[in-house]
């Protein structure tokens, strides 16, 4: 079988700097990845590269056996930053709406295939009781189950998360996390799923994907996220305690806690 | 009344200023949606301004107002939507270019030394001078950027809404941002015969921002925006014909008078939802 992810030998640079060097990672189908890694470590760019709106600079990579870009109506993507929409009330249905078919020419009226479709994405989201309420006024849980609903329009087949759990308190952590591992049971679909602190993760991925210092690592949790494992990723001592079932990063030089950054 | 007003309506500057008002006036209302939920309000406020460089460029060159304010409208717009199709750098992009357009007109101003009438009608709009010729040439320039509008504003609306998204859906940031700009300009150009250069705004703004604040769904804002638009202008005029003060004066103060109740209205609607 085709994986979902195929990745050889990549090199990604931005603005001339090297960001990520000689990745490898095999993603196969329904597979649920959680991507960790410092601020400015190349996630995004990674994922960004995934849907080809970043160019490849050495080695390989494809998505279902195809060159990035191709495939991206297989994806559905929930992007880190979202509009300001503060100043109008348009609901969050129409919001959802827009996305449906915003790639064709015309005006924007939406056919009754497209109607059901939007319905089912917000269904499958959890959000279909607000999604008549103008986005300006959900909550930031509301807000991210809309955009997850945008990212599952189109029965996607490989799920892009770029940081859902961000501005979330813990309980709505919790709600989404099982919300999109429901999802992917009910559609098979790959997820790869960004985040800052692995524990919310800990009990639905089946593999990290960890970057650091350039570097990339995938494997299953206790493999990567080890003392010495993340100390080599890093180059620089990193520890790694657990306590309560619940896992924490620490840079032994600074102090500085990985997860909890969010929490 | 009605006698009042057919009285009215036998003049041929009132029946022209009444078409030429009624088309901006759907025209605004219309792109100016598309200018609230893309934020770049502040690019249309300059493409007024800049609008002035034109008009007193044509006459320096012994032009007619419209063709100069559409040609430079339209450079800066694309020079606006090209250098900055991303939210956050397009403010830089849309002060410099209005910069050294403000620059140009000062220099043709110096140039022209014509009658100071015509730099206030540039600026405060001339709807009761509008001749036969610019009414067809309005209608013409309206009918244009509406079709070219109705051609893509399913990606536009989807770009303005999820730049990301729609990025990775193959849509061209760049491309929409630019073409929207040019419609925009063409848009300020025409406002502009009827409130002038420093009160554009009003009608691409005023109308649309009400309807953005109270519409959940984009069609219901958009019928809401040219209904506003066109009962707005519609009263303006009747109540310059009968008060003698400017239209510019009666548009402006009824669009604030509706934006302060669609305030206290969108308040009322937010907090009941919670």
């Amino acid at each position: 079988m085709t994986p979902a992810l195929s990745i050889h030998q990549l090199g990604i640079r931005l603005g001339g700097r090297e960001l990520l060097r000689g990745v490898d990672a095999k993603i196969a189908e329904g597979e649920f990845i959680g991507v960790f890694g410092p601020n400015g470590s190349g996630k995004s760019t990674l994922m960004r590269a995934i849907l080809g709106l970043c160019p490849i600079h050495s080695g390989r990579l494809e998505v279902f056996g195809q060159a990035p870009g191709r495939a991206n109506r297989a994806i559905g993507y929930l992007p880190q930053i979202h509009s300001g929409l503060d100043a109008t009330a348009l609901s969050a249905r129409a919001l959802v709406a827009a996305v449906q078919g915003g790639d064709r020419w015309g005006v924007p009226w939406p056919s009754r295939a497209a109607r059901a479709e939007v319905a089912r994405a917000l269904d499958l989201a959890g959000a279909d009781s607000y999604a008549d309420r103008s986005f300006a006024v959900l909550s930031a849980g509301e807000r991210q189950r809309v955009a997850l609903a945008q990212a599952l329009l189109g029965q996607p087949r490989l799920l892009i998360l770029d940081e859902p759990l961000a501005n979330l308190d813990p309980k709505n952590q919790r709600l989404l996390v099982e919300r999109i591992q429901e999802i992917r049971r009910a559609t098979r679909a790959t997820v790869l799923f960004i985040a800052h602190d692995v524990n919310p993760l800990l009990r639905v991925m089946d593999r990290v994907l960890y970057l650091a210092g350039g570097n990339a690592a995938l494997g299953a949790v206790d493999e990567v996220i080890t003392s010495d494992f993340l100390s080599r990723l890093y180059g620089v001592a990193i520890q790694v305690v657990r306590a309560d079932g619940r896992i924490f990063i620490v840079n032994a030089e600074s102090n500085l806690v990985e997860t909890a950054r969010h929490a | 009344m009605l006698e009042l007003l057919s009285s009215y309506l036998a003049y041929d500057f009132v029946r022209h200023a009444l078409v030429v008002g009624s088309v901006a006036a759907v025209l605004g209302a219309v792109v100016g949606y598309f200018v609230i939920i893309r934020n770049v309000g502040f690019a249309a406020h300059a493409l007024g301004h800049i609008g002035f460089t034109g008009a007193t460029g044509a006459a320096l060159f012994g032009l007619a107002p419209l063709p100069g304010v559409v040609l430079i409208c339209g450079a800066a717009g694309a020079l606006m939507g090209v250098t900055g199709n991303r939210l956050r750098r397009s403010e830089l992009a849309v002060g410099m270019v209005l910069s050294i357009s403000l620059g140009l007109g000062s220099l043709f101003l110096m140039l022209y030394r014509g009658f100071a009438g015509q730099a206030t009608a540039i600026l405060f709009g001339n709807i009761f001078g509008v001749s036969t010729a610019q009414v067809w040439e309005t209608i013409g320039l309206a009918a244009f950027s509406l079709g070219a509008l109705a051609l893509f504003s399913r990606k536009l609306l989807f770009a303005s809404l999820q730049p990301d998204l729609a990025e990775s859906r193959g849509l061209s940031l760049t491309g929409l941002s630019t073409a929207f700009m040019l419609i925009l300009a063409v848009s300020v150009a025409l406002a502009s015969q009827v409130v002038g250069m420093l009160l554009v705004f009003t009608l691409v703004i005023g109308p649309a921002g009400i309807a953005a604040r109270l519409c959940r769904g984009y069609w219901t804002a958009l019928a809401l925006s040219i209904a506003v638009a066109l009962g707005t202008v519609w009263t303006g005029i009747l109540l310059a014909c009968l008060t003698n003060w400017p239209p510019s004066f009666w548009i402006t103060s009824i669009l604030f008078v509706l934006y302060l109740l669609t305030e206290l209205l969108s308040r009322y609607v937010l907090r009941r939802e919670r």
